[in-house]
């Protein structure tokens, strides 16, 4: 399965029935370096498009929307303390959550990564 | 840099931390320890000294007198932080509050002996709603965000005066907003709602009527925005509001833009503080305190909090209690910032209203100078337009030759000006954000343009080195300010950092 990507800058990597998140390396790059992320609780149910974590950078602090609805299955845990890891490898170890797929037709209104290119750029 | 044995730059004291060098043992002050008394402590007395630094009296003037060396003050120059406000805080404001009759009053003090305080309260008053054009004043909140919560709680009481209290819980608020219009309103337990801005920076008014409903409260915007620019749909956005049944909260943060221009309540606003320490000259940015009036429309007037000055025969008197009354409450302990009410009252009383209306003017045309200079050599995202007290840049035409805004920041700094606000508002990437206020003569604005050109000039001819290597004139170069995020030490500890600051201040 391939990413897709949302119009706020997030990934979502589907593996089995969870999804993996994540912010784009765009968005890594236009935030700087990132001092600080507060990861939302184990349990939680998430909405699509709904703010569910926040990344703050020394330029500023964001929101990060579920780019899928279900329930958070799985935080990235070294995030807490290493928030370098996020402009290390935004869509690699930089991950943010797991999701529990609620409803993976949602999947199709997000871009995949070369519609993501092209938004990025514009 | 050359470094210097004593580490002073020219006339620039280099100068330590006062718990590095000051021991109780320089005190200026020697007292005796008390002898033949009884110890009345039960024993819980201090075994051992306070850790506290000790200094001789000319030690101590000298250390804050070199820290005072490293401040940046709108008495020293142009002030450019954006959306902040930096301008001249008159000498007559600050003669008049030193008067006794104000400088020396206790808020406790019998009614009869304040009479005069009373009347310049609501002097400060009858301006204030004369200039917005609305009902109600409440003098106590004692800054920006207090005079927001005020404003939201006057929402709230009205909301549940209606009985709505319950049903409308969402406030929306526009994604170009203060960051402390959300926090208010959630702070007041209502749902904070986005709302989109359209690509010239303005609220998306096709977007806000989606977002219209029968649980909406009302709407917080900035006006003019943090854009720099006049919304023009603000009384079309006052109406959709009003016919959803909300109210309407203005940020009153950018209201120097507008003064003796346009009156808020012709707007159609509901609610807005009025940032004295802004608009009216008296000081802030560590000089202040600030104060947060905030005035309300005639359908909030009757939730205004307590105090509130009324006529009893001759003598007025405040109300301090809202039992009884739709009031909300009260804001603070007292009546809130007397010494700014001084101020205030003596900037609008000695410009009048003619010379409030120059105020805005000025304002607006000192940005529109500085846009028309600087827009040929930066991008300007709203530049084809005129901007209101507030010149938005950003990085997109240097960031390519690898300078960006925080770069041109620190290189502003070896020039000898506070930076411009940078990176915001966060709607535009890489802001640089300018607001020269009434203050500037033409003189200065100029020597600040010819500065940011020649800047521009060297990104054009490829320096980047210059700008990564800025600040260079500085007591201290570049700090690293993502460690100092990532791992931030909040407290001094003997043996940690010690001398690290002054060793960075002589490389």
């Amino acid at each position: 399965m391939t990413k897709k990507y949302t119009k706020d800058h997030e990934w979502v990597r589907i593996e089995g029935d969870v999804a993996v998140v994540g912010i784009s390396n765009f968005a890594a790059e236009q935030l700087g370096d990132v001092v600080y992320v507060e990861l939302p609780a184990i349990g939680k149910a998430v909405k699509q498009g709904a703010d569910m974590a926040v990344v703050e950078s020394a330029k500023a602090a964001s929101d990060v929307y579920a780019p899928i609805s279900g329930e958070i299955v799985a935080v990235n845990d070294a995030l807490n303390g290493n928030p370098e890891k996020v402009n290390e490898g935004p869509e690699g170890d930089g991950w943010f959550v797991k999701i529990k797929v609620a409803n993976a037709s949602e999947l199709e209104a997000l871009m995949d990564e070369a519609a993501y290119a092209d938004f990025a750029k514009a | 840099m050359t470094a210097t044995v004593s580490g002073n730059h020219g006339l620039q004291q280099a100068e330590g931390l006062l718990f590095d060098f000051a021991s109780l043992k320089r005190t200026g002050v020697d007292m005796p320890a008390p002898r033949g008394r009884p110890d009345r402590l039960g024993g819980l007395g201090r075994k051992v000294a306070p850790p506290l630094p000790g200094l001789s009296e000319p030690e101590a003037v000298r250390h804050y007198v070199r820290l005072s060396q490293k401040n940046y003050a709108i008495d020293l120059g142009l002030f450019p932080l954006g959306s902040c406000t930096m301008k001249h805080n008159p000498r007559l404001n600050e003669r008049m509050a030193r008067l006794e009759g104000f400088a020396d009053l206790h808020p406790l003090q019998p009614m009869q002996t304040v009479q005069g305080a009373l009347l310049l309260m609501e002097e400060l008053s009858r301006w204030l709603m004369t200039l917005t054009g609305m009902e109600a004043v409440a003098l106590s909140p004692k800054a920006g965000a207090h005079g927001e919560l005020c404003g939201m709680l006057a929402i709230r009481a009205a909301l549940i005066a209606r009985g709505e209290g319950e049903t409308r819980k969402r406030v929306l608020v526009p994604e170009s907003a203060h960051g402390t219009n959300p926090a208010t309103a959630a702070a007041c337990g209502f749902i904070v709602d986005e709302i989109h801005a359209t690509d010239d920076g303005h609220v998306d008014i096709e977007d806000l009527k989606k977002k219209l409903g029968p649980d909406v409260a009302g709407i917080m915007l900035t006006n003019p925005n943090t854009c720099g620019l006049f919304e023009r749909d603000i009384r079309t956005i006052a109406d959709l509001i009003h016919g959803a049944g909300g109210y309407f909260y203005c940020d009153g943060a950018n209201y120097n833009a507008i003064v003796g221009r346009v009156r808020p309540g012709d707007l159609g606003v509901d609610a807005m503080h009025i940032n004295l320490h802004k608009t009216f000259s008296t000081p802030h940015g560590g000089g202040g305190p600030g104060a947060g009036p905030t005035v309300l429309s005639e359908a909030l007037a009757p939730f205004a909090p307590v105090p509130l000055i009324t006529l009893h025969g001759e003598n007025r008197e405040l109300i301090e209690h809202s039992e009884g009354t739709q009031a909300f409450g009260r804001m603070c302990a007292f009546h809130g910032q007397m010494g700014m009410f001084t101020r205030a009252l003596t900037y609008m009383m000695s410009h009048g209203s003619d010379g409030l209306r120059q105020v805005a003017e000025d304002a607006v045309l000192n940005a529109n100078y500085l846009l028309a200079r600087l827009k040929l050599h930066f991008s300007a995202p709203f530049g084809e337009r005129p901007c209101m007290h507030e010149v938005l840049l950003d990085d997109s035409s240097i960031k390519p030759k690898g300078v960006e805004t925080i770069d041109m920041a620190k290189a502003l700094l070896d020039e000898g000006y506070h930076p411009f606000t940078t990176y915001f508002p966060l709607v535009v990437h890489g802001a640089m954000l300018i607001e020269p206020t009434e203050t500037e003569p033409k003189r200065e604005l100029d020597r600040f343009a010819d500065v940011m050109i020649a800047l521009a000039e060297r990104v054009k001819a490829g320096e980047v080195e210059f700008f990564k290597q800025a600040p260079k004139l500085t007591p201290m170069r570049r700090l690293d300010d993502t460690r100092a995020a990532r791992q931030p030490k909040l407290r001094w500890r003997r043996g940690e950092n010690s001398g690290a600051a002054a060793k960075h201040a002589a490389e």
